[in-house]
């Protein structure tokens, strides 16, 4: 069973706006349950900050259960926190202890930019995929669902891949600030199915232009993203991703 | 040049190809470099070693190679500070006050790979000036004959020798020879990552092999400047 | 005022293609001069966005989310129903359609409902060419499971992510759109007014969310794809922004709320475990194939469990109390969604619940880990294999079975589902009330449409699992699409419509004041600490037993809160920046107006039916007792501060014979 009232020093990275400087606030927060998420206990202190006509800190949040991608932070050097495949809406506070000190940052990166606080401009992810993270098809224009039988193994790489909840963990995670686990999950999603397969390599060009367009780094393989993916995608997929991009532009047309 | 060919070589994966072939390559050349180099081992006051720096130095194949290989650092080091300078700039101006580096599988020289080819760089500069420049061009090197010979070749063993006899000098290849290995340890996997060379039953064997390759590397270059020094 | 549902006449079977067949049509030169608003980018407006920008719209989307991937669609775990007979197993278009009219205990329309059967196999074909990796066969072929309340296998899923990875198609499809300069879309923008003129939709106000700058968008028609309303229970399976208000705007305006105290409580939900909790987890429907549930017989046991000093797991079966298989011998732990919903609550209501609040009953494998271990173990021709052997092969099943939602349940109660049974409780999850709309899913505003579950067309007062995803997708790629014509095709010779005209500039000003009025009131509480009491009194009078005397306070609780939320409110920062708590502001706002609707609609409806049970209204054992004679209409509601105004659709049943629903 667990405590209901942990005491916690948080360093929280405030900042009015893009242009705004930004800095460390120190926060107290008392009477911390085991059973809150993370964001629950954010809820607290913002409960508390309003209760002081204060300005309660900006984060983002929305379904709370771990796919919508919606949140962030970086806690204590990791992005979603220090628990592996799991976003920060799911992490709670029974992995934390009485008296520590807990530094909170957005995610960093100069195609990542803040906009209040912790909340980031993450519109670089829309436009990769509007570059070609589709399959060509309009509605009405689809032939039977079993008329391609795909292997269930097939369908589950796809799947492995396709579970990308767009966060943005793996740009935060990077050292070089590169989405390539991003845009290398889709790619590689949609070449695993037979339907995506057509489109594959063109796709794979246009979205890595638009990639390094948006200002994203380079990736050197470190593996920090898979390690900090909330949804454990493989840099597997990057290796798909490189080969998809090399067969369209050194082969190809 | 073709419009398809700078778009390639300029974008993000396209760069990348060009450090792994590089770097590949590179990697080669060292396994040819340290083998060469073992005969600085075999004593007998270093002719074998020098038949085979006078066969390396007049063998028109070998020295058409060698552009190749000067080549490959060149673009392979240059290349290389671009990209740490974009990836700066795609980190931003704030850093993180606090950074976990956690990693799936890569070794935590990962992170540090500009930073170590940076010293493998200067390495190169300093070794390169104390051999290479004196082979070519050098006024310290003597000259010796050995029978069999029609003409006196380069000394180049003398040279080694009497560089290994500074313990500093020693001191200083081992330590860079560590950060050899540190580069190759993520190199070698990294590049066949790049290349897409990645397969569930292969990968677990190029990961040995880049491990293996890289520890026999560094020790074994290490190890040439260390049995020197100790049986000068 | 009578509504018209503007069903097409003929046989069922043919209504939805005869219709298709001769609606008017607008030509493609045309369509590129029509613009239309479209609202939220979940299933149903994302899907219909792209679709119409396909056909060759002028498409706007808004959404209130960073972007339009994050929709609370997504969040859909358990699959999607289609009639395609795969299976063999008997399936038909008929039969979906006749499954859903029962399930939602006869209150929704036959034509509608009909329609959303025939199209069900269109949405799994389109869906697969978009690439969704649906789970598959060994043979390649698609995979199907079963779901509650039906006895054919017609559902197909993405492993636990259905909604996921079906919104991620749509998304792409709706990017593909933009990338092609069909659709604009408009990121962190809430929609805050409808405008209407000369009676039609012509356009919206919206709010950019990152500069608070008010917009003023014009278009031929609007369509509201904004999803549904439970959040006003404040503790829901819902997003944490999920809200009401771009539908309630347009009731504001003089659109119909239909039904709206139709809400669904869903039966296994991971329980609340403290005064802070923000929001509640689903467990998927699926558990209940193989978990049993029940409470201890002795309250005296429940008291032990509660201050922990006893265990659940070590009460002897004649301690335990499988109430749903006691009460329900027929259909067990599998009984429908609202039946099992108010089972739980009568048992923690008897005192018998087994979390510390009182306010969960146990969801416990043991049986089927031992069960599964035992066939496993004669698999492995192993048949003396000890007890530990045989849990152990046991987990190992349910692991493949459930692993991922086991795993997240341990993750957020920190408890070990596979030793410790799992304590679960009802939640709100879905609100099948919604704008009402014709058969065109036109609302009775002309030019504004109500897709998905903004719209209360298709569930009746009751959902059944895994056809949400189907009603947005069949709305918003095979139904709007078609349907918005008959409205557009009158507007061709409509001119752009003029965003600077004087019901523009009049909204945005109404706006502003709107704004400035929650801000100017400088008071003392957070707009969350209303919203959390307003969930109080919902949960409290219009859950999952209503009362007429409750719904009366119920009424009378949320009015005097709203006139303390204008009086009391505080709201940190300005108008014109990034201000999250502004949001929520507005949003309860809205919400404390549709709570008070939903506690009239529940008060007038005299019967229990689906999801609404009136204590008033029930058979001699406890049952739901529904009054056809009286109540087969749909009630909608014309917002009025004093007196909401009642409209009927009477509900015509053709094809079904109204009977009543039984379990036992």
């Amino acid at each position: 069973m667990g405590a209901d009232n942990m005491k916690l020093t948080l360093k929280i990275w405030r900042q009015k706006g893009n242009k705004a400087k930004g800095q460390f606030q120190t926060y107290q927060v008392d009477n911390v349950s085991t059973h809150m998420s993370f964001l629950e206990m954010l809820d607290v202190l913002n409960e508390k900050l309003v209760s002081d006509k204060q300005e309660p800190v900006a984060f983002e949040h929305d379904c709370r259960e771990g796919i919508c991608g919606t949140c962030s932070l970086v806690i204590n050097g990791y992005p979603h926190g220090p628990m592996q495949g799991t976003t920060t809406c799911q992490l709670h506070m029974r992995h934390f202890n009485d008296g520590d000190t807990i530094t909170i940052e957005p995610w960093r990166s100069a195609a990542f930019p803040v906009v209040k606080d912790l909340v980031v401009n993450r519109d670089a992810f829309d436009r990769i995929i509007q570059s070609g993270g589709f399959i060509s098809v309009n509605t009405g224009q689809a032939q039977d669902g079993n008329a391609i039988p795909i292997e269930k193994e097939v369908a589950n790489e796809a799947m492995d891949a396709a579970t990308c909840i767009g966060c943005g963990a793996c740009v935060a995670a990077c050292p070089n600030a590169s989405a390539m686990l991003f845009t290398a999950a889709k790619v590689s999603h949609l070449a695993h199915m037979p339907q995506g397969e057509v489109e594959a390599a063109q796709r794979a060009r246009r979205m890595v232009e638009q990639h390094d367009a948006e200002g994203f780094g380079r990736c050197s393989n470190i593996t920090a993203c898979e390690a900090e993916c909330p949804k454990e995608i493989s840099v597997e997929h990057i290796a798909r991703l490189n080969r998809e991009y090399l067969s369209s532009s050194v082969g190809g047309k | 040049m073709n419009t398809w060919f700078v778009r390639f070589i300029t974008s993000s994966i396209g760069k990348k190809v060009v450090m792994a072939l590089t770097g590949l390559f590179l990697i080669s050349f060292l396994i040819i470099h340290l083998i060469g180099n073992l005969q600085l081992l075999s004593g007998a006051g270093g002719q074998a070693f020098n038949e085979y720096a006078y066969f390396m130095t007049h063998n028109p194949l070998i020295k058409a190679t060698s552009y190749g290989l000067y080549a490959s650092i060149l673009l392979h080091a240059i290349q290389g500070i671009l990209l740490w300078i974009k990836n700066r700039q795609a980190r931003g101006s704030q850093g993180y006050a606090v950074k976990a580096n956690r990693t799936a599988g890569a070794s935590k020289a990962s992170y540090r790979m500009g930073a170590i080819g940076s010293i493998i760089l200067i390495f190169l500069v300093i070794h390169l000036i104390q051999f290479w420049y004196q082979t070519h061009w050098g006024s310290q090197i003597e000259t010796v004959d050995y029978e069999g010979w029609d003409q006196p070749i380069n000394d180049l063993y003398a040279l080694v020798a009497f560089t290994y006899t500074n313990i500093w000098m020693v001191v200083f290849y081992v330590v860079c020879m560590i950060f050899v290995g540190l580069h190759l340890w993520h190199g070698f996997e990294s590049a066949f990552q790049t290349l897409g060379l990645s397969h569930e039953k292969w990968t677990p064997l190029v990961k040995i092999v880049g491990r293996v390759l890289s520890v026999a590397l560094a020790a074994g270059f290490a190890i040439i400047p260390i049995w020197m020094y100790l049986n000068q | 005022m009578p509504l018209k549902s503007n069903v097409p006449p003929g046989e069922l079977g043919e209504k939805w293609t005869k219709y298709r067949s001769s609606m008017p049509l607008v030509a493609p030169n045309n369509k590129r001069r029509l613009e239309v608003i479209v609202v939220g980018t979940g299933l149903a407006g994302g899907a219909a966005a792209a679709t119409l920008g396909e056909l060759g719209y002028k498409v706007k989307v808004f959404t209130f989310h960073d972007s339009p991937r994050r929709a609370h669609s997504i969040a859909a775990q358990g699959g999607i129903n289609a009639a395609k007979n795969y299976q063999n197993d008997g399936d038909s278009v008929y039969r979906l359609f006749y499954d859903t009219i029962k399930g939602g205990d006869y209150r929704s329309r036959e034509a509608n409902v009909h329609r959303l059967a025939e199209v069900s196999v269109n949405i799994i074909d389109q869906a697969v060419a978009q690439g969704v990796p649906f789970a598959r066969e060994y043979g390649g072929l698609l995979a199907n499971r079963s779901f509650g309340g039906v006895q054919v296998s017609r559902t197909f899923y993405a492993r636990g992510q259905t909604g996921q990875q079906l919104l991620l198609g749509a998304y792409q499809s709706l990017s593909r759109q933009v990338s092609l300069g069909n659709v604009t879309m408009y990121n962190r923008h809430e929609m805050v007014d409808l405008v209407k003129v000369d009676g039609k939709a012509r356009g919206i106000i919206a709010r950019n969310l990152l500069t608070g700058e008010l917009e003023r968008h014009a278009a031929h028609a609007v369509v509201l794809g904004t999803g549904g309303y439970g959040n006003v229970f404040y503790l829901s399976t819902n997003a944490m922004n999920s809200n009401v208000s771009a539908a309630w705007r347009t009731v504001k305006r003089g659109a119909f709320m239909a039904n709206p105290c139709f809400t669904q409580i869903h039966p296994t939900c991971i329980p609340v475990s403290g005064e802070y909790q923000s929001k509640l987890t689903l467990m998927s429907e699926s558990l209940r194939n193989d978990g049993r549930v029940w409470v201890p017989k002795k309250k005296e046991d429940a008291i032990a469990i509660r201050e922990g000093k006893k265990n659940g797991r070590d009460l002897s079966e004649e301690e335990r109390d499988y109430y749903l298989e006691r009460r329900y011998p027929a259909f067990g732990n599998l009984v429908p969604r609202d039946v099992a919903s108010r089972a739980a609550k009568t048992a923690c209501d008897e005192g018998l619940g087994v979390s510390p609040t009182g306010l969960a009953v146990y969801l416990d494998f043991a049986d089927a880990i031992m069960r599964y271990g035992k066939s496993r173990a004669t698999t492995l021709h192993e048949p003396d294999a000890s007890d530990a052997r045989i849990k152990e092969l046991g987990t190992a099943v349910i692991e493949e079975k459930y692993g991922n939602l086991f795993e997240m349940y341990e993750k957020i109660t920190g408890e070990n589902p596979y030793v410790m049974p799992m304590k679960i409780y009802p939640a709100v999850h879905y609100t099948m009330g919604g704008l009402w709309v014709d058969y065109n899913l036109q609302t009775n505003i002309p030019g504004l449409f109500a897709t998905g579950e903004a719209n209360f067309s298709d569930h009746g007062a009751n959902r059944l699992g895994a056809s949400a995803l189907m009603q947005g997708l069949a709305d918003g790629y095979f139904v709007l699409p078609y349907t918005i014509g008959t409205f557009l095709a009158d507007e061709i010779r409509t001119p752009m419509i003029d965003p600077d005209q004087k019901e523009f500039m009049d909204a945005e000003k109404a706006v502003a004041d709107r704004i400035s009025q929650v801000l100017d009131v400088k008071g003392n509480q957070s707009a969350e600490s209303f919203h959390r009491r307003l969930g109080k009194i919902m949960w409290e009078y219009c859950g999952m037993s209503r009362s007429e005397e409750g719904l009366a306070k119920g009424r009378e609780d949320i009015r005097r809160l709203r006139q303390e939320f204008y009086e009391d409110v505080f709201v940190p920062g300005t108008a014109d920046e990034y201000n999250p708590e502004l949001e929520k502001a507005l949003r309860v706002a809205d919400f404390l107006e549709l709570g008070e609707l939903m506690m009239v609609d529940a008060k007038d409806r005299d019967e229990s039916c689906g999801g609404h049970f009136r204590e008033e209204f029930k058979t001699e054992d406890g049952e739901a007792l529904r009054r056809d004679e009286e109540y087969t209409y749909v009630s909608a509601w014309e917002w009025d501060d004093h007196d909401p105004i009642l409209h009927k659709e009477d509900l015509v049943f053709e094809n079904v014979e109204l009977k009543t629903r039984s379990y036992k």
